[in-house]
C-alpha cells in the first residue's frame, strides 16, 4: 500500500460529564461548515455522537449504528482503540440510546453532512428536504454503507482527544510534565512507572478541557485498523449466547403474534376469536390496525391460536394480480413520466437508426427475509412506554410510538438490540407500532410480539419491481451508443410514505447504479421513469442500483457481443475512472482472464458497478453439468479506499456476493389477489452451501475515501453471473430470476 | 413431562405437540435454539436427540421423552469451547450469527459420523441450514478445520 492522504478534516472533540467520568465525542455544529471550530457550537452539553465513555468500569463505546451482522460495532470500537491505547477486546459496546442530555437538533445536521455524500438511500431530493428529513430521522439511522465512512476519522479523533485529555489529569495528579507521560492498554504511564488506570482517572475527567487538536497516528504505526482483528461478539456468535431481539426477556412478560390482512395495508372488516379462545395459554385477542393481535403465554400457543382465527379483509390499494403490475411498468415509459434523465451524453437519437439493438430487462420484487423474524417487547405505562427491539430507525420508532399511545416522544425509550440480519427488513417498524397496539390494552405488562416466518415474507416490503429497456448501436467492434430507460416505482417515497416523509423531487433510485456508471460510452443516455406506487416497497441491500447494476451491465454486455469485443477488454477501452480501471485490471489478473470462453462447457461473465460511491468489479465462473449450471468461482475487486478489517471485508464481501447470486437465481415474490408468495423458505431460498462458489476478494486503496462495503458487492454479481451462462450456454437471460430459464445444479 | 436438556431433567406441563423449540425456548429459556421458519427449511432450531441432528421445529415434545437433547448450550460454552465452536471462532464465521448455533449443532453431526468430511460430504450434510448472509465459504473452511483439531486429540 502507498502511502496517500485520507483526507482530512478537523473536529472539535467535545466532553460531557457522566457519573464517575467523562464522555468523549464530536461537536455538531448547527448547519454544514468549513471550520467546525467557529461554526454555531452549542453550549458544552452539546450532542456528542456516537462517542466513548471512560467511567470506573472501563471504556464504552455508545454508538446509535446498528449491527444486523456487518460488523459495524466491531469497526467502530477498532477505531477508538487505535488512539486510545485501550485493547480492543476490553471496549463494551452499548448500542442504547444517549441519555436526553447528548441529544439535540444538531444531529440532524451532522448527519446530513454524512449521509447525504454517502447514502443513495436519501439522494432521492433536494438538499434542503434532505436536511428536512434527516432532522426527522436524526442520526440514528444505519443504511446507505455509512458506517465507516462516517466513523473512520471522528471516532479516531475522539479516541485521540480522550487520551491526551487522560494524561492531562494524570499529569496534575502526578505533578509531573504532560509530555512525559505515555500510554498503553488502558493505562497512563509515568516516567518512574507509575501505571495509572484509566478507569481510577476517569473521575478527574469532569473537571479538565478537553485536549483539541491531537494530530492521529500515521498508518504505519497501526495496530488495529488494516489488521486481522477478533470481532468483539465472535465468541458470543458461534456459543449461542449472543442474545438477539427474539431472545429479550422482560419481567412479566406476555407472547403475542398478529394475524394481519394478507393484501398487506389492507384493512380488517370482521373477525371470530371464539375459537381460539378456547385455545390453552390464549390470554386476549384484539384488533390492532389491519389485523388481530393475539396474547398468550408462550409464542407457539399464540401461533396456534392466529392459526384457529376466522376474519375478513379488505383489498389493499394496489393492484392485486401480477401482471398488472408489471402492465404498469410498460406503461411507465412515457415523457411524461421521466423522473430524471442525469445523463445525456452524445447525441443519442441521432446515433441510434432503425437498426439499433434493442432489448428489455425484468427485475422482480424481492423479500428481505432475514433469518430473525421481525420482533418487539413495548411495555405502556400511564406516563412513559419502552420499546426494546432490533432496528435500523430508533427515532423513527420514537416518534410513532409516541404518536400512538399519546405520550411525548421524551417518555418514549427506545432499546435497540443486537439483529440477526436485516438488509434493509428493520428499516420498517411496523412491527413495533402494532406491539404498542397490544401493549396499550394491557398497560404495564411487556408485551413481545414475534411474527410467524409466514407473516413476516409476505409482509415484507419488498425490494421494488423494476424493468429497463436499451437501445444500442455498435461501430468498428466498439460500443457507440446506449440508451437506457428504467422504470420502477419510487421506493424512496412508498418507504418514506410510512413515516409521514414527504419526498419531493426525483428519486435517485430509480437510476442508481446505471446512470454514474464509470463508462465514456459516446452517445449515451440514462432516464430513469416514475411507475405509479404499486406494492408497499423498501430498502433493500444496494436498493435502486440491485436492480440497476444487473440493467446496465446486461445492455452492455450485449452491446460488446454484437460488437465481438471482449467483455473486460471492452470495458477497459470505455472506462473513464482510473479508481475504476484498476478494479477491472485486478479482477481480470484475479482471474487470469483470458476471454469469456476459459474451457469447452464453461463460461465467464464480468461486471463493474459504481454505487455507493464504490467501484467493485466481479468475474463469475460458471461450468455446465448434467444437474445444470454449477457457479464455481468468483473474484471481486472492490476499491475501498482502506480497508479497515481486512477479514471483516472479505466476509461482506462474499456474503454480497453470495446474497445477490442467490436472488437473481431464484428468488422473486409475486402477487396473487393481492397476497405475496412464497410466504417460507420452500421458494426464495437463495443459496444453500451445495451452490456456494469460491469466492477470491481483494479490497484495493487507491482512493482518498474511506468507503463501506455492506452493499456495493451486490449489484454487479448478477450481471455477471448472466455473462457467464451466456459465455456457457448462448442462452441470454434479461429477467431475474434466472431459473425461470436455465436450470441450476 | 419429563426432558433431559444438556444433561439435566427438566420438568415441564405443556401440551404433547407443541414443538420442541419452543419448549427449550418460551418453558425453559434456552436461547441459542433459534426460531427462524417453522417449517423445517432453514436449520436454525436444530439440536441433538441423541446426538442426531433434528430440526426442533418439527419435533413434538413428546417425541423428545426419554432421549438425551443437546443444544448449542451443550455442545460447549465460552469456557469450554467445543472443537467446532474454536473453528468457527478462529474462522470469523458469523454475520448476523443467528444461524449459526443450527449450523454448528449440524456441523457436530456430520463430523460424529464423517470425521473427515469431503467438501461433497459437507454440501450434503449443510444444505438444510440456510444462512442469509452468506457465510458458506467459511462455514466450510471451520468444518474442514474441526475436522482435523478432533483428529488431533
Amino acid at each position: 500500500m502507498s502511502a496517500r492522504d485520507i483526507t482530512r478534516r478537523v473536529f472539535l472533540v467535545g466532553s460531557v460529564a457522566v457519573a464517575g467520568g467523562a464522555a468523549f465525542g464530536i461537536h455538531a455544529a448547527l448547519r454544514p461548515h468549513d471550520n467546525p471550530l467557529v461554526a454555531g457550537l452549542g453550549p458544552d452539553a452539546a450532542a456528542l455522537t456516537p462517542y466513548v465513555k471512560i467511567d470506573g468500569s472501563g471504556v464504552t463505546l455508545i454508538t446509535p449504528r446498528a449491527d444486523s451482522g456487518q460488523g459495524a460495532y466491531h469497526v467502530q470500537a477498532a477505531l477508538i482503540a487505535e488512539e486510545l491505547d485501550v485493547d480492543l477486546a476490553d471496549i463494551a459496546v452499548d448500542p442504547g440510546p444517549p441519555d436526553a442530555a447528548y441529544w439535540n437538533g444538531a444531529l440532524a445536521a451532522e448527519a446530513a453532512e454524512f449521509v447525504v455524500p454517502a447514502a443513495g438511500m436519501v439522494r432521492n431530493a433536494t438538499e434542503a428536504t434532505v436536511a428536512t428529513a434527516l432532522k426527522v430521522m436524526g442520526l440514528q439511522i444505519t443504511g446507505g454503507s455509512t458506517t465507516v465512512p462516517d466513523a473512520f476519522d471522528k471516532l479516531r479523533a475522539a479516541g485521540a482527544s480522550a487520551r491526551e485529555t487522560l494524561k492531562a489529569a494524570a499529569a496534575a495528579r502526578l505533578g509531573v510534565d504532560t509530555e512525559t507521560l505515555t500510554t498503553e492498554a488502558g493505562h497512563v504511564i509515568a516516567p518512574d512507572g507509575t501505571r495509572l488506570a484509566y478507569t481510577d482517572l476517569a473521575a478527574d475527567l469532569a473537571d479538565m478541557p478537553v485536549v483539541q487538536n491531537v494530530p492521529l497516528r500515521a498508518p504505519e504505526t497501526w495496530r488495529y485498523i488494516g489488521k486481522d482483528m477478533q470481532r468483539l461478539d465472535i465468541v458470543a456468535k458461534s456459543t449461542g449466547t449472543q442474545s438477539y431481539g427474539i431472545d429479550a426477556i422482560m419481567p412479566g412478560m406476555v407472547h403475542a403474534t398478529v394475524l394481519m390482512n394478507p393484501a398487506q395495508g389492507g384493512a380488517l372488516e370482521a373477525f371470530d376469536t371464539a375459537e381460539a379462545m378456547k385455545l390453552r395459554g390464549v390470554q386476549i385477542i384484539v384488533p390492532i390496525t389491519g389485523g388481530l393481535g393475539i396474547v398468550a403465554d408462550n409464542t407457539w400457543r399464540a401461533f396456534r391460536a392466529r392459526d384457529a382465527l376466522v376474519a375478513s379483509w379488505g383489498a389493499p390499494d394496489f393492484p392485486q394480480d401480477m401482471a398488472d403490475h408489471w402492465a404498469a411498468l410498460d406503461a411507465a415509459f412515457t415523457e411524461d413520466a421521466i423522473d430524471s434523465r442525469k445523463r445525456d451524453d452524445g447525441d443519442v437519437e441521432a446515433s441510434l437508426d432503425a437498426g439499433a439493438i434493442t432489448a428489455e430487462y425484468r427485475a422482480p420484487y424481492l423479500a428481505h427475509a432475514p433469518l430473525e423474524p421481525v420482533n418487539a417487547i413495548v411495555r405502556v405505562d400511564a406516563d412513559a412506554a419502552e420499546v426494546w427491539t432490533g432496528t435500523q430507525i430508533p427515532r423513527f420508532i420514537q416518534r410513532n410510538v409516541a404518536r400512538i399511545t399519546g405520550l411525548s416522544p421524551d417518555a418514549v425509550t427506545v432499546h435497540v438490540l443486537a439483529m440477526g440480519g436485516s438488509f434493509g427488513h428493520r428499516l420498517e417498524d411496523e412491527v413495533v407500532k402494532q406491539a404498542t397496539e397490544i401493549a396499550m390494552q394491557m398497560r404495564g405488562t411487556p408485551v413481545k410480539l414475534t411474527y410467524s416466518r409466514e407473516e413476516d415474507m409476505i409482509h415484507d416490503y419488498p425490494r421494488q419491481i423494476a424493468m429497463a429497456r436499451m437501445r444500442g448501436s455498435v461501430g468498428d467492434g466498439r460500443v457507440e451508443a446506449l440508451d437506457l430507460g428504467i422504470a420502477m416505482p419510487s421506493v424512496m417515497a412508498s418507504q418514506m410514505a410510512r413515516q409521514n416523509q414527504p419526498v419531493p423531487g426525483p428519486d435517485s433510485q430509480i437510476v442508481a447504479g446505471a446512470w454514474e456508471q464509470p463508462f465514456a460510452i459516446p452517445h449515451q443516455r440514462v432516464t430513469g421513469y416514475r411507475a405509479r406506487p404499486l406494492a408497499p416497497i423498501s430498502s433493500w441491500r444496494s436498493v435502486g442500483a440491485s436492480s440497476n447494476g444487473f440493467f446496465y451491465n446486461a445492455a452492455l454486455d450485449e452491446l460488446i457481443h454484437a460488437a465481438g469485443a471482449d467483455p473486460l477488454e471492452e470495458r477497459l477501452r470505455l472506462v473513464s475512472d482510473p479508481l475504476a480501471r484498476a478494479v477491472l485490471e485486478t479482477v481480470g489478473d484475479m482471474a487470469g482472464w483470458d476471454g469469456p470462453n476459459p474451457a469447452p462447457g464453461r463460461g465467464r461473465g464480468i461486471a463493474l458497478t459504481r454505487s455507493f460511491g464504490v467501484h467493485c468489479a466481479e468475474i463469475v465462473e460458471v461450468s455446465g453439468t448434467e444437474a445444470g449450471i454449477r457457479i464455481d468461482n468468483v473474484w471481486v475487486a472492490a476499491e475501498v479506499g482502506r480497508v479497515v478489517d481486512p477479514v471483516n471485508l472479505e466476509n461482506q464481501v462474499q456474503g454480497g456476493v453470495i446474497w445477490a447470486l442467490g436472488h437473481a437465481m431464484n428468488c422473486e415474490i409475486t402477487y396473487a389477489g393481492g397476497i405475496a408468495r412464497p410466504d417460507n423458505y420452500y421458494a426464495h431460498e437463495g443459496l444453500r452451501m451445495r451452490q456456494a462458489p469460491k469466492i477470491a476478494v481483494r479490497g484495493l486503496e487507491n482512493g482518498t475515501r474511506v468507503t463501506g462495503i455492506g452493499e456495493p458487492p451486490v449489484p454487479p454479481a448478477a450481471p455477471a453471473l448472466a455473462g457467464a451462462i451466456f459465455a456457457a450456454t448462448g442462452t441470454r437471460l434479461r429477467e431475474m430470476p434466472f431459473n425461470k430459464f436455465v436450470t441450476f445444479a | 413431562m419429563r426432558l433431559n436438556v444438556n444433561g439435566t431433567p427438566r420438568e415441564i406441563d405443556v401440551e404433547e405437540d407443541m414443538p420442541l423449540l419452543w419448549v427449550l425456548r418460551d418453558e425453559l429459556g434456552i436461547t441459542g435454539v433459534k426460531y427462524g421458519c417453522g417449517a423445517g427449511l432453514c436449520g436454525a432450531c436444530t439440536v441433538h436427540l441423541d446426538g442426531v441432528a433434528v430440526r426442533s421445529c418439527q419435533t413434538f415434545a413428546a417425541d423428545a421423552e426419554g432421549t438425551e437433547i443437546t443444544t448449542i448450550e451443550g455442545l460447549g460454552t465460552p469456557e469450554a469451547l467445543h472443537a467446532l465452536q474454536a473453528a468457527w471462532i478462529a474462522h470469523q464465521v458469523a454475520q448476523c450469527g443467528y444461524c449459526q448455533s443450527g449450523q454448528i449443532m449440524q456441523a457436530a453431526d456430520l463430523l460424529s459420523t464423517t470425521p473427515a468430511p469431503t467438501d461433497a460430504d459437507i454440501d450434503a450434510a449443510m444444505s438444510g441450514n440456510l444462512c442469509r448472509c452468506g457465510t458458506y465459504p467459511r462455514i466450510r473452511a471451520a468444518i474442514h478445520d474441526a475436522a482435523r483439531r478432533l483428529q488431533e486429540v
